[in-house]
């Protein structure tokens, strides 16, 4: 079943704040294997001219996941996640995201087009802080196989 | 690193990943799609095993990059395609993915911007396509 391009422009907006940890922030830099001494320490952090430890770049992937799952749980787009693969992912970093950081993310469904038999789905999720500034755009696109692909 | 220049080199990162680091991904990232961890899931969708986590290979290649540059927040933009899957065999041994990375361009302005271009392959056959960083230099 392909996707209906009427979903283009969508809007889902923010449901909570996520608060950005520094446990999490090495529990995340142990899993990819990096010890860089910024995600860790925040005296390191402070030497670089951080407010606390930063994230590695693709740490919002946690919370751009989460609200990408709300779009793909849609049951009105009615997509079917055993046929779904990630087809490509970005991150424009405004600027370091960092322990203490209290976070909130809305998505837009930026596109869907069909090819070859798949179905492309382009979402952009916007990260913003307790401000209100922009602090991630993240953008992922989700390829979901048809029958005969 | 204002003494960056087009063509510049660096890497190879080479990486194993074992089951045991995609169970250890799956916690950290909260991304616990079952073709991550569950083979008799994985056969069922038509894959040839338990592959990586896409986000976990990008994870590997941003490493490369963030040890390069030194600060991490230096990483402006980053983005990949993720073209072929890396299967994670139930051993020790695990999948090995080797990444390197390559200036192709620096940008005038304050800060200087690099582009970075970083390949990234298992068994040979490359496993992310338009892997594409930009880092400020100075």
């Amino acid at each position: 079943m392909a996707l209906d391009p009427n979903f283009i422009g969508r809007h889902y907006p923010a449901r909570e704040t996520y608060e950005v940890g520094r446990e999490k922030i090495a529990e995340f830099a142990a899993a990819i294997g990096d010890t860089n001494p910024i995600y860790l320490d925040p005296a390191a952090a402070a030497a670089a001219g951080h407010p606390d430890v930063i994230a590695p770049p693709t740490f919002l992937t946690i919370v751009n996941l989460r609200a990408i799952n709300v779009i793909v749980g849609d049951p009105e787009l009615g997509l079917d996640y055993g046929r779904m693969v990630h087809g490509d992912q970005s991150f424009d970093h405004r600027r370091p995201v960092h322990a203490g950081d209290r976070i909130a993310v809305s998505v837009t469904i930026e596109d869907i087009m069909a090819r070859a038999g798949n179905d492309f789905i382009t979402m952009r999720a916007e990260v913003h802080d307790e401000a209100s500034e922009l602090v991630c755009v993240c953008r992922a696109q989700l390829v979901v196989r048809g029958d005969e692909a | 690193m204002s003494t960056v220049t087009k063509g510049e080199e660096f890497g190879p990162l080479e990486v194993t990943v074992t089951r045991a680091n995609l169970v250890r991904y799956a916690g950290a990232s909260l991304d616990f799609n079952p073709i991550h961890w569950n083979e008799r899931f994985a056969h069922e969708v038509g894959l040839p095993d338990v592959i990586a986590h896409g986000m976990l290979t990008m994870a590997f290649a941003g490493s490369l990059v963030t040890d390069w540059a030194g600060d991490p927040g230096k990483v402006l933009e980053y983005g990949v395609r993720f073209t072929r899957p890396v299967p994670v065999p139930d051993d020790a041994d695990g999948a090995t993915v080797t990444f390197t990375g390559k200036v192709s361009e620096v940008s005038e302005g304050s800060p200087a911007i690099a582009k970075v271009l970083i390949t990234a392959k298992c068994q040979g056959q490359t496993v992310l396509g338009k892997a594409v960083a930009r880092v400020a230099v100075d």
